[in-house]
């Protein structure tokens, strides 16, 4: 179906159904009961679930396939919310010019940053990466916002003001984003019992664009050009005596992932018009890397998984403080309790960011394929020894045929 | 004339910080073929080793003075930090002025145990596997040593005053019959600066240890055909570069006051300065340090900020783009590293 | 002319004078063999020819065209095809993937965005590439990792995927170089057959004097980098400078 084989199309109906029916599978827990803290279906996490799902698919398009660890592609991102934010001050509130004119602004940059940048491979294709974003956090924080020449606004972040000429608004537009008079910020709240699912019309305009964009991830992986993509990875020098052109090649896959993150950027000014320069900060950057990786690089569901992980637990972890860990060890020795609130105290609220440095590090040590092949070793050591004797065993018969070098 | 130089003075106390950080990530690259991305952090650690000085030092007990009383007529509590009672109040007092340049002493240690941790501990582990993974793992790294100075610290900057007797200005103009007045704890860092790099330069010149680490960096293969245990020097060169990231770090609080992400900041741009300067050449480092610090320190004069707004924020960044367009291999670089 | 004319090629490296006026001239349609003492600029000859190594002085003409600075894609875009002396694939991909990559490098071109349809379903990338595979005796391994495979395995892919591009002229750095005997002679038989089948020019540079002696029409001996003597192979055998600069040492 829609050009993929079995295998892709299942994985993508799986993907959108959960997509779809997400208000109702993140909200297990009934409103007001002691599990509810763990419910994540709120417009706005949800949106951040699909918004940085977009950002990562597109990273992995990168990196996945050609091994290119670009550690500036937050710059993308920031600069797609600026366009987009541009777009409501200008022309109005309706979104669609907005995340079109962050596409094109962020290929645009994308193209050029990725001209320089790929002049170089490994080490120095990172840190090139890395100038460039720093540069561009430089550019939008200050320079680019004198009194002169104001086009990020700085500190304060670009927003939409009154005075804007929002050309295309009319009396009766919606003061708000909208998509043809729909309001990002709609949302309908269905009480089923104790329980409450909230469907927004953001998240779900956002959960389409997600689909199409994964759609459109998995043709790449599996067209020529994946393929090309991937010979990069693997050979680069095979590549070229086998006369191929390896630096369009990884151009393209830059810009396409440069895009990406201008779309993500895009909606997320979109889902709340504001835009920021900390949104183009290595940190950033350094995030979209690490979803990547601990969902697995190079697969198609991975970057998803990761962006998911990573953006609920960052939600959990910050809610936590010391009087829920209290309660959580209450059933302890007073002592007991005190001492493992202590211990855990520096990973929860505002200790989020070393928890994430430190999964950043046991991802990378012990499991480099990240959840993905996580799941598929579990998924082996269930099915039990039988086939691994027989793996085994082929192996050595393999091996011993092998001649000496 | 003077004005300028004042500006080249001025790139000097940056230009020696990067030129120190860009070193010690140059051998660690250069011997190991890792790039660390903690580097920063090092520098970082290193600062606050001098906060942590100061603090110990400052460590007092109270006492009560019957004599006086406070203004709601108390009997005033005194403190007096241990160090005055044990060693006399004026040499005590004299302990805790020099806290900063005493530090070195507690950051030499500190720094290479550390160092050596990380080598053994982590990096070792790292050296058959792809670089996109030694970035990753460091990274990763920098961000843990980070959040726990921030935890430990907090997230505001820290104080670290000179010794008064290096504070205040100083005419360095005065010998030739030029006016450039210029803070002397600069003066000191820079001259700090050239010692180690000088130290550094020398140890790999004229000791056997450094003939074999340079031989090392050069051909890390027939080193280890010849029975050399290069590892084992390695990882003292680790050690050897957390230290001078350390000491470089340990000497900046005073110029600027040490807080948790200043690591970070010191090591973006000192991946710029490696790379201007050619990856793998420690001469390129140093100069491409000190010649993107004055570069910097020119940048931010107002007549280059209003003519170009922010200009002295992307200087650098601009530099390295248009170095590596024209020169790929950077100043000074050899061909044939990271080549592939 | 020959299709491949190598006129007064030099190149230094340093101290080092690795090549000094080479010229060599490879007719259509034979295998040229390049033999030669360790050190004696073997490689360094091949890489100048595939845009690896720019000489310093002296031209290389392909078919008429030269091929001096022009990347090693657009060299082998013009029918330069090359085996490494260490096998050169694509580990990471499947032995079927390995052999479609050059079969689109040869139907697309240097670069194409074809982003859109599924290389599997491309039916004559496939089918060519499928062809070869039997050709090679490897149908059975498509959908290994090529990484997994032994060594004499991966060299034949290789041979197999430059094959596969139909180029004009195939240059090969030690075939047999670390293989066992029964792997060389198995490549031996495979060369011939390529020979005898198409219309293929061959130079190749070897060590094993047995695989050059089944080979070759004509012989090059480059000693200290320059070409000493040129004639067939029979010759060549009893050339008393060659035995003194080259078989002497061996024999």
């Amino acid at each position: 179906m829609f050009g993929l084989d079995k295998k892709d199309t299942s994985l993508l109906i799986i993907v959108a159904i959960i997509t779809l029916l997400a208000p109702f599978i993140l909200n297990p827990f009934p409103e007001g009961s002691a599990m509810a803290q763990f419910n994540a279906g709120y417009p706005d996490l949800m949106q951040r679930f699909v918004i940085f799902g977009i950002f990562a698919v597109g990273f992995n398009i990168l990196f996945g396939l050609t091994g290119y660890l670009s550690f500036g592609h937050a710059a993308f991102l920031g600069v797609g919310s600026y366009a987009c934010v541009w777009m409501f001050k200008l022309l109005g509130y309706n979104i669609l010019p907005g995340i079109l004119l962050s596409l094109v602004v962020s290929g645009i940059f994308a193209l050029g940053i990725g001209y320089v940048s790929l002049r170089r491979s490994g080490i120095y294709f990172s840190i090139l990466t890395l100038a460039f974003a720093q540069m561009s956090f430089a550019l939008a924080y200050s320079v680019l916002s004198n009194p002169k020449f104001n086009l990020t606004n700085g500190e304060t972040g670009l927003q939409v003001y009154t005075d804007d000429p929002q050309v295309l608004m009319g009396p009766n537009s919606p003061t708000v984003p909208n998509l043809f008079g729909l309001e990002m910020n709609a949302t309908y709240k269905l009480e089923l019992g104790p329980w409450l699912f909230q469907f927004n019309a953001g998240y779900y305009f956002c959960a389409i664009v997600m689909l199409l964009v994964v759609y459109l991830a998995i043709r790449i992986f599996r067209s020529p050009f994946g393929l090309m993509l991937r010979a990069v990875k693997s050979n680069q020098q095979r590549m070229g005596y086998t006369g191929l052109n390896t630096r369009p090649y990884t151009l393209a896959a830059f810009v396409i992932s440069g895009m990406y993150a201008g779309l993500a950027g895009g909606l997320m000014a979109s889902m709340d018009p504001l835009a920021g320069a900390e949104r183009m900060q290595w940190t950033a950057s350094g995030e979209v890397v690490l979803m990547t990786i601990l969902g697995g690089a190079g697969t198609l569901i991975g970057p998803i998984l990761g962006a998911g992980f990573i953006k609920y637990f960052e939600n959990i972890f910050s809610k936590i403080n010391d009087n829920v860990l209290h309660q959580w060890f209450a059933f302890m020795p007073d002592w007991m309790e005190n001492a493992m609130v202590f211990i855990v105290h520096p990973f929860i609220g505002k200790g989020w960011h070393l928890t994430l440095g430190l999964l950043f590090m046991l991802v990378v040590i012990f499991l480099p394929g990240g959840l993905v092949e996580g799941g598929q070793k579990l998924m082996r050591w269930i099915r039990g020894d039988r086939r691994k004797k027989k793996a085994a065993e082929k192996a050595k018969s393999t091996t011993t045929t092998e001649p000496a070098e | 004339m003077d004005g300028f130089l004042l500006q080249v003075l001025n790139g000097l106390d940056k230009g020696s910080a990067y030129a120190l950080i860009a070193l010690g990530l140059t051998l660690i690259f250069g011997t190991l073929g890792v790039v660390n991305f903690a580097h920063g952090a090092l520098f970082m650690i290193g600062a606050f080793c001098a906060v942590t000085l100061q603090r110990v030092l400052n460590l007092s007990f109270e006492t009560i003075d019957e004599t006086k009383t406070d203004f709601l007529g108390n009997p005033l509590k005194v403190k007096t930090p241990y160090v005055e009672s044990w060693f006399g109040p004026e040499v005590g007092a004299t302990i805790i002025d020099w806290a900063v340049p005493l530090s070195i002493l507690l950051a030499i240690p500190v720094m290479l145990l550390i160092g050596l941790a990380m080598e053994r501990g982590l990096i070792k582990h790292f050296y058959k596997r792809p670089h996109a993974d030694q970035i990753l793992v460091t990274f990763g790294l920098a961000i843990v040593l980070q959040e726990i100075i921030k935890l430990w610290f907090g997230a505001n900057p820290i104080q670290t005053p000179p010794p008064e007797a290096l504070m205040g200005v100083a005419n360095v103009g005065a010998i030739v019959g030029l006016d450039l007045p210029y803070p002397i704890w600069r003066i000191v860092y820079f001259c700090f600066a050239a010692i180690i790099i000088f130290a550094v330069f020398a140890f790999l010149q004229f000791t056997t240890f450094g003939m074999v680490v340079r031989a090392g960096m050069a051909d890390r293969e027939t080193v280890g055909l010849l029975g050399i245990n290069i590892d084992r020097r390695f990882t003292i060169m680790f050690g050897m570069a957390a230290a001078v990231a350390g000491l470089a770090g340990v000497m900046y609080g005073p110029i600027n006051p040490p807080n948790y992400h200043m690591g970070m900041d010191f090591l973006v741009l000192s991946f710029v300065v490696v790379v201007v300067g050619g990856m793998g050449s420690l001469p390129g480092a140093v100069l491409a340090g000190f010649l993107l610090g004055i570069l910097e320190s020119f940048a931010s004069t107002t007549w280059a900020t209003t003519t170009i707004p922010g200009i002295n924020q992307i200087i650098i960044y601009l530099v390295a783009i248009i170095v590596l367009l024209t020169r790929p291999r950077g100043l000074m670089g050899r061909k044939g590293v990271m080549e592939e | 002319m020959g299709i491949l004319d190598i006129k007064d090629v030099s190149k230094r490296f340093g101290g080092l004078q690795a090549l000094s006026d080479v010229t060599l001239s490879v007719k259509e349609n034979s295998v040229h063999a390049i033999i030669g003492p360790n050190g004696a600029g073997k490689s360094t000859l091949l890489n100048c020819l595939v845009g690896k190594l720019i000489p310093d002085t002296g031209s290389v003409m392909f078919d008429g065209k030269s091929v001096l600075g022009r990347s090693p894609y657009e060299i082998n875009q013009m029918g330069i095809s090359r085996v490494f002396q260490t096998p050169e694939i694509f580990g990471d991909l499947t032995v079927l993937e390995n052999m479609m990559i050059p079969c689109f490098a040869s139907r697309d071109g240097a670069f194409e965005l074809n982003a859109l349809s599924q290389f599997m379903k491309q039916r004559d990338v496939l089918e060519t590439a499928e062809a070869m595979l039997v050709d090679m005796n490897m149908a059975d391994k498509r959908g290994m990792h090529a990484a997994s495979m032994s060594r004499g395995d991966k060299r034949r892919l290789e041979i197999g995927m430059c094959l596969s591009q139909n180029p004009r002229l195939l240059l090969l750095d030690e075939p047999t170089a670390g293989m066992a005997r029964a792997d060389t002679n198995n490549t031996i038989d495979l060369l011939k057959e390529i020979k005898e089948k198409r219309d293929i020019t061959i130079a190749i540079i070897e060590h094993d004097m047995h695989v050059v002696f089944s080979l070759a029409d004509r012989i090059t001996v480059l000693a200290q980098g320059t070409p000493l003597v040129e004639d067939d192979p029979q010759n060549i055998r009893g050339n008393p400078k060659v035995r003194e600069a080259y078989l002497g040492e061996s024999a």
